[in-house]
């Protein structure tokens, strides 16, 4: 009988723990561990970096050389009205890097591997995130300084160079809710590339941001009152050249609250069914 | 029972209180081998459903795995191989059903099963971006490794899969065997318990396949429980303990790989004529012999055997009627012709052609 008690259960499972929850500790290490892995790809293709530079600078250098005469008499005037509105426009596209590389994810087959492993529900959603916003700020002081060296000036200091900054922080933050929806929903990173496109060109054209709507028909001038990268084009460059800014920051808060309130009950619905 | 005797002498008394020690002795003997059993099984399935739209992706799968066994799912394309390993794995939620992996609910408990299990799917999922290190060092801080650990966790793996050298360089300059050891030495960066192979081999050249059936062998000495999805029979063939066919969403039949052979009944006869226009000949004749339509392909009559008596009739008949056979030939039936008597059609016909067209 002693070779019974002997013979104990099997041991218990070596290794890991399996407690039931990720405690905030953890959860924080896993996220900043998936938003280094974001950043990290930077270092290995340079190209993703000049990808995410040499668009907005080209804008910068079309607009003001190509358009800037035309449109204002001089290429300087232009520069100073529209380097706001190209901050906008690179902002608002940017956020789809979040769709696309979460769409590459999930083809590729990363997500399940994140899914199948024991960490935060979470993590790979705030992880990207995180490291997508810092590459917005990256690209956001990028295109500021190459304004300036071509002549922008910010005529109203340090304060609404910030403010600038993080109302389109706070904007993109918003509209990266729908990013997920797209990036979870499209069949492919080319199709989520597709819908940037067709989106936010009319969209970012058809307002304030690069010219004055006044010259616009009576319709069209309509929509550009409504259009949200209008109010988001008048806050920025209210914050950095001067002129009214209470007014439409508020109206674009109110947008990208309402954006939040939309798309992120969609997107974590999405979200919990396919993780 | 015992308890229902009446009380006697004292030898009766004694040798009552000795049956009850007995009884105690046998009912704990009993309970270890409950133990034993509930412990035994690393993964467990009962009755796993899951709909796509109006196809049943799995209709009702049961399976076991004993722990530090090999169980190889095999089945053609669309079988519901995958979508099993997705709800094993806590990526899918089923319809109806339940299963446990290292006696955890793979639903109610997926986080403590995620903590147990490796997964290895079709596609090797790894960062392209990062290099082989980079993609281990995150895995490994993932699972709360200090750098200095995962760093060198990562360089262990990276040895054992021969891919060293390559580390360092991004995991899209990798070739598809690199990325698909890649792919494994991420599973297994947490030293799990229960690992899922899906498709491990598909697309890969036959020498980088018999390379991860190595590297397979190697998990299998460590202890390591096993699910296998192929649909590669010789891959089932060589490594599996336990098969179970998939056909359909469900599991059609089940047994090690000689069991399963010789469910179809026994043997394979193989006739080739010498001239191929007397095929046909030869097949009427087979089919008339046996009771059964042969199979007809590639110049050749094939037919499942029970009786071997029945192959001296056949020469004969044959001979009668002047077809001489370049080929006649009895043998063990393979895999493949069991899954083709288990589902009327074969597993895939590629793969086995492509094995034996590359050369190794």
């Amino acid at each position: 009988m002693t070779a019974l008690t002997t013979q104990a259960a099997p041991e218990a499972a070596p290794g890991r723990p399996t407690s039931r929850r990720v405690g905030p500790a953890a959860t924080l290490q896993q996220t900043m561990t998936l938003a280094w892995r974001s950043l990290v790809q930077i270092k290995h293709n340079p190209w993703e970096l000049l990808d995410l530079s040499i668009q907005p600078i080209m804008f910068v250098l079309l607009f003001t050389y190509v358009f800037g005469g035309a449109i204002s008499g001089s290429t300087g005037d232009y520069l100073q009205f529209a380097l706001p509105g190209l901050l906008v426009q690179n902002a608002l596209f940017y956020t789809l890097t979040t769709a696309i590389g979460l769409n590459t994810d999930i083809t590729k087959g990363v997500f399940d591997r994140l899914r199948s492993l024991p960490i935060a529900r979470t993590a790979p959603l705030s992880g990207r995130i995180i490291a997508d916003t810092f590459k917005q700020v990256w690209a956001f002081a990028l295109l500021i300084g190459f304004g300036m060296l071509l002549g922008f000036r910010i005529t109203t200091g340090v304060a609404g160079l910030l403010g600038a900054l993080a109302l389109l922080v706070i904007v993109a933050l918003a509209m990266s809710w729908m990013s997920v929806l797209i990036g979870l929903k499209a069949t492919s990173p080319e199709k989520v590339q597709m819908i940037a496109f067709s989106v936010m060109m009319p969209l970012t054209f058809t307002s304030s941001a690069l010219v004055s709507p006044d010259t616009f028909p009576g319709w069209l001038e309509f929509w550009a009152d409504l259009n949200p990268v209008s109010h988001l084009s008048d806050a920025i460059r209210g914050l950095l050249i001067g002129g009214e800014v209470g007014g439409p920051a508020m109206i674009s808060l109110l947008w990208a609250a309402g954006f939040v309130v939309v798309f992120a009950p969609l997107a974590i619905r999405v979200f919990r069914n396919t993780a | 029972m015992r308890r229902d005797r009446e009380e006697g002498s004292a030898d009766c008394q004694r040798a009552e209180r000795r049956l009850r020690e007995m009884s105690v002795v046998w009912s704990t003997l009993e309970s270890y081998d409950q133990k034993e059993m509930n412990m035994g099984y690393a993964i467990e399935a009962e009755g796993l459903v899951k709909h796509y739209g109006s196809t049943k992706a799995l209709d009702g799968v049961d399976l076991v795995v004993p722990q530090g066994r090999l169980l190889g799912v095999l089945g053609p394309n669309g079988a519901g191989k995958t979508t099993a390993v997705r709800v094993l794995a806590t990526l899918l939620r089923p319809d109806a059903g339940r299963a446990t992996v290292g006696g955890f609910d793979v639903v109610r408990e997926a986080h403590q099963v995620r903590s147990l299990i490796g997964l290895t799917g079709q596609y090797a999922a790894v960062d392209e971006m990062l290099t082989g290190v980079e993609n281990l060092v995150m895995i490994g801080r993932l699972l709360g490794l200090s750098r200095a650990e995962a760093k060198s966790r990562a360089g262990e793996l990276l040895e054992r899969f021969a891919l060293t050298e390559a580390g360092g360089r991004a995991a899209k300059t990798f070739s598809g065997g690199m990325r698909r050891r890649l792919d494994l030495a991420a599973s297994l960066v947490g030293r799990p318990q229960v690992l899922f192979l899906d498709e491990p081999t598909t697309g890969l050249d036959p020498r980088s396949r018999t390379d991860l059936w190595d590297v397979v062998r190697g998990l299998m000495a460590d202890g390591v429980t096993v699910l296998l999805t192929t649909q590669y029979l010789e891959e089932a063939d060589q490594l599996a303990d336990d098969i179970v066919v998939f056909d359909h969403g469900k599991v059609i039949a089940s047994g090690t790989s000689d069991q399963l052979k010789a469910t179809t009944g026994a043997q394979v006869l193989e006739v080739r004529p010498l001239d191929g226009d007397r095929l046909d000949l030869v097949a009427q004749v087979v089919g008339e012999i046996i009771g059964a339509a042969p199979e007809t392909a590639g110049g050749r009559v094939t037919a499942a055997v029970h009786d071997p008596a029945v192959v001296p009739v056949i020469v004969r008949r044959l001979d009668e009627l002047g077809v001489i056979a370049s080929e006649l030939s009895l043998r063990k039936s393979s895999l493949d012709e069991v899954f083709l008597a288990l589902t009327g059609h074969r597993a895939e016909d590629q793969p086995a052609q492509e094995k034996e067209e590359v050369p190794a």
